[in-house]
């Protein structure tokens, strides 16, 4: 048992090392492009992990990641810029104090937008977790629009609409994959750890669980906190990446990319939510063509500008109605898993029944 | 702000409300007999906005025509995505069927944006509905008398449907227990695809009566009073049709009062439903008429 348990951890050694091996060979031969993909791909998969864990693990349906990374994002580029550029910035009004004379290095303002998020997750799961039902999708929805609302009209706090820019691009490939890490790290062994045991049992049957002694309102809390935390620095990172952030940038359709990266990857699942985020990211740019003229043999296809969307919505919509499990399912990655499927002995684990699916 | 401008204020606030309750028809009827929160209502209602559009614009039609036209097939469409996207899975649990919903509702948006362009159109206003009246000093728009009757007549026919009719008898068995409702012998799918489509219906009435008031459309304007129509839904207790109806007038009153008395917030008025939303959950989840649920 102990040289299997040191024989999967070597491997899984090994694999951190040829990863980050890639890493720097795209740092150092990769193009412009190609990195910038690479880090907003990262950027997605934490995305995708951390916004995994409420809705696919804990089972409570959330549309809150546009509303956090918002909150992320401007914290961290609030106190990152510095107090010149803010007074460049805020032409219309000034920039209230103490943030006209704040400027943090990069790591601490990451974490004040987290928890800035968390706080805010932490005022609106308290009212909404109490209530039975499915008003989470609809307050988070509506949370989404109203931190909208208040960076478009909060001139002195947020810039209004002008938003901010020339934010340090301080977002690396190695900031975000480290990132990236972190959090699938972190995520994953929470899903391990007792208080995943009791999300994921909170998830199949509340009342099941309450009557053993698990406070659902507690663990559903906490799941949302924790995503909201990470979703807030994925948020920064996103920030310090793209350098203009404005709250138009912040619709709805960044969540509703990160709910079809998790259905794809198959809810509850955090190796699912890595693959898919990393399939929908790259695929996402390869859909591009679809907008742009193409030619196959002698035809040429005129490109419909919007037809990306259209194709995404009804790929959810596909994806519900015939394959609701998604590529992982439940199940997530492990060496034991791999070395059965190459070895092709068919295990047949008891599928119990599902409440996501 | 006198008396005066308090009451005209007052009709603003009920028209806009009427317009919510509308809206909220829809959600509390599907709500009450699937449990599924249509995200996709505040955009049929958009649909029903555009047809009726295009049918003045491009079909020529007579404006009360076009308008029939539009509430038909806007039923229709209801029927369709009830059919395409909610049946496949009504048997899933919760999370799939909401996903699914919200797919619908981002598949409708993006159509609409493909199909009929971002640029936002100039609503056609009959002419019979663009005159003012006065009435004892007050200003009132002909159209805001025309949306608070139809919104009271929608209510008084619902009312004939739910009580009177047996498809009604069996919407309101369904919403109680809809497996024992099929042993009864009732044809569910068939009561869900008249639920949806009066549910539309509704809703494309309500688009029409918004269209004329905002006189401006676009492909995303559903999405605003779509969630407005839903916390206009929870606030009157859903699954209560009058309860829709009262949340709307509600919300609607409160929204524009509260602009009325402090202009200066009007650019947080969107902000300020989440808000009551917030305040209902925490202090009376069930809404003004709802009930404990099972």
């Amino acid at each position: 048992m102990k040289t299997e348990r040191m024989m999967k951890q070597g491997f899984s050694l090994v694999a951190l090392c040829l990863m980050t091996s890639a890493l720097y060979l795209l740092s150092r031969y990769g193009s412009g492009y190609h990195v910038l993909i690479a880090t907003n791909c990262a950027i997605f998969i934490a995305l995708a992990v951390s916004y995994n864990l409420v809705n696919g693990i804990v089972g409570q349906f959330s549309l809150g990641p546009n509303a956090f990374l918002a909150l992320g994002a401007y914290t961290s580029a609030l106190l990152s810029l510095s107090p010149l550029d803010k007074e460049m910035s805020f032409i219309i009004d000034p920039v209230i104090w103490p943030l006209s004379i704040i400027q943090l290095p990069f790591l601490p303002s990451l974490l004040s937008g987290g928890v800035v998020a968390a706080l805010f997750a932490l005022l609106i799961g308290i009212p909404v977790f109490r209530v039975r039902g499915d008003y989470l999708a609809i307050v988070t929805l509506g949370f989404g629009e109203v931190v909208r609302v208040f960076a478009n009209n909060a001139q002195s706090l947020t810039n209004g609409p002008l938003g901010l820019k020339g934010i340090a691009q301080a977002t690396t490939l190695w900031w975000a994959w480290g990132f990236a890490m972190l959090t699938v790290f972190l995520i994953a062994r929470l899903a391990r750890s007792s208080y995943g045991m009791a999300m994921k049992a909170v998830c199949f049957d509340e009342d099941a669980a309450e009557s053993i002694g698990i406070n659902a309102f507690r663990h559903k809390l906490l799941a949302f906190v924790i995503s909201a935390f990470f979703t807030g620095i994925g948020g920064g990172l996103l920030a310090h990446l793209i350098t203009t952030i404005s709250p138009s940038l912040f619709s709805f359709f960044l969540t509703f990319n990160l709910l079809i990266i998790i259905v794809l990857g198959g809810l509850g699942s955090t190796t699912g939510a890595c693959l898919a985020a990393f399939l929908v990211t790259v695929g996402g740019e390869a859909l591009r063509m679809v907008e742009e003229p193409f030619t196959i043999g002698s035809h040429v296809i005129p490109g419909i500008p919007g037809m990306r969307m259209v194709i995404f919505s009804l790929l959810l919509i596909v994806l519900m109605v015939f394959a609701r499990r998604g590529l992982m399912g439940t199940q997530e990655f492990s060496w034991n898993g791999l070395t059965a499927r190459l070895k092709k002995t068919n295990k047949r684990s008891t599928r119990a029944a599902d409440p996501r699916y | 702000m006198d008396a005066l401008q308090f009451t005209q204020q007052l009709i603003n606030g009920l028209t806009l409300g009427s317009l919510y309750g509308l809206i909220a028809i829809g959600y509390t009827m599907v709500y009450g007999i699937l449990r599924l929160i249509n995200f996709a209502h505040g955009d049929i209602m958009m649909v029903g906005c555009y047809i009726a559009f295009y049918g003045i614009a491009i079909f020529t039609l007579p404006w009360w025509a076009s308008f029939i036209l539009a509430i038909v097939l806007t039923a229709l469409l209801g029927i369709l995505i009830d059919l395409g996207a909610y049946r496949p899975v009504r048997h899933a649990p919760r999370i799939s069927a909401l996903i699914t919903a919200i797919g619908v509702s981002f598949l409708l948006e993006n159509l609409g944006l493909v199909l009929f362009g971002g640029r936002p159109k100039a609503f056609a206003v009959p002419e019979i509905l663009s005159s003012i009246r006065e009435v004892s000093g007050l200003r009132i728009p002909d159209l805001h008398l025309v949306t608070i009757a139809v919104a009271i007549l929608l209510l008084a026919v619902l009312y004939l449907i739910l009580y009177r009719t047996n498809a009604g008898r069996a919407m309101r068995c369904i919403a109680l227990d809809i497996e024992t409702t099929k042993l009864m012998g009732v044809d569910v799918n068939r009561i869900i695809a008249l639920t949806f489509a009066v549910g539309s219906a509704a809703a494309a009435a309500g688009g029409i009566l918004w269209a004329m008031k905002y006189p401006q459309i676009n492909p995303l304007m559903g999405i605003m009073p779509g969630l407005k129509g839903f916390i206009a839904a929870v606030l009157g207790g859903i699954g209560n049709v009058t309860g829709a109806m009262l949340g709307g007038l509600l919300l609607g009153v409160l929204e524009i009062i509260t602009v009325a008395i402090r202009p200066d917030l009007a650019g947080y008025r969107d902000a300020m439903a989440f808000a009551v939303l917030i305040v209902i959950l925490l202090f009376w989840p069930t809404g003004l008429l709802g009930k404990r649920n099972a």
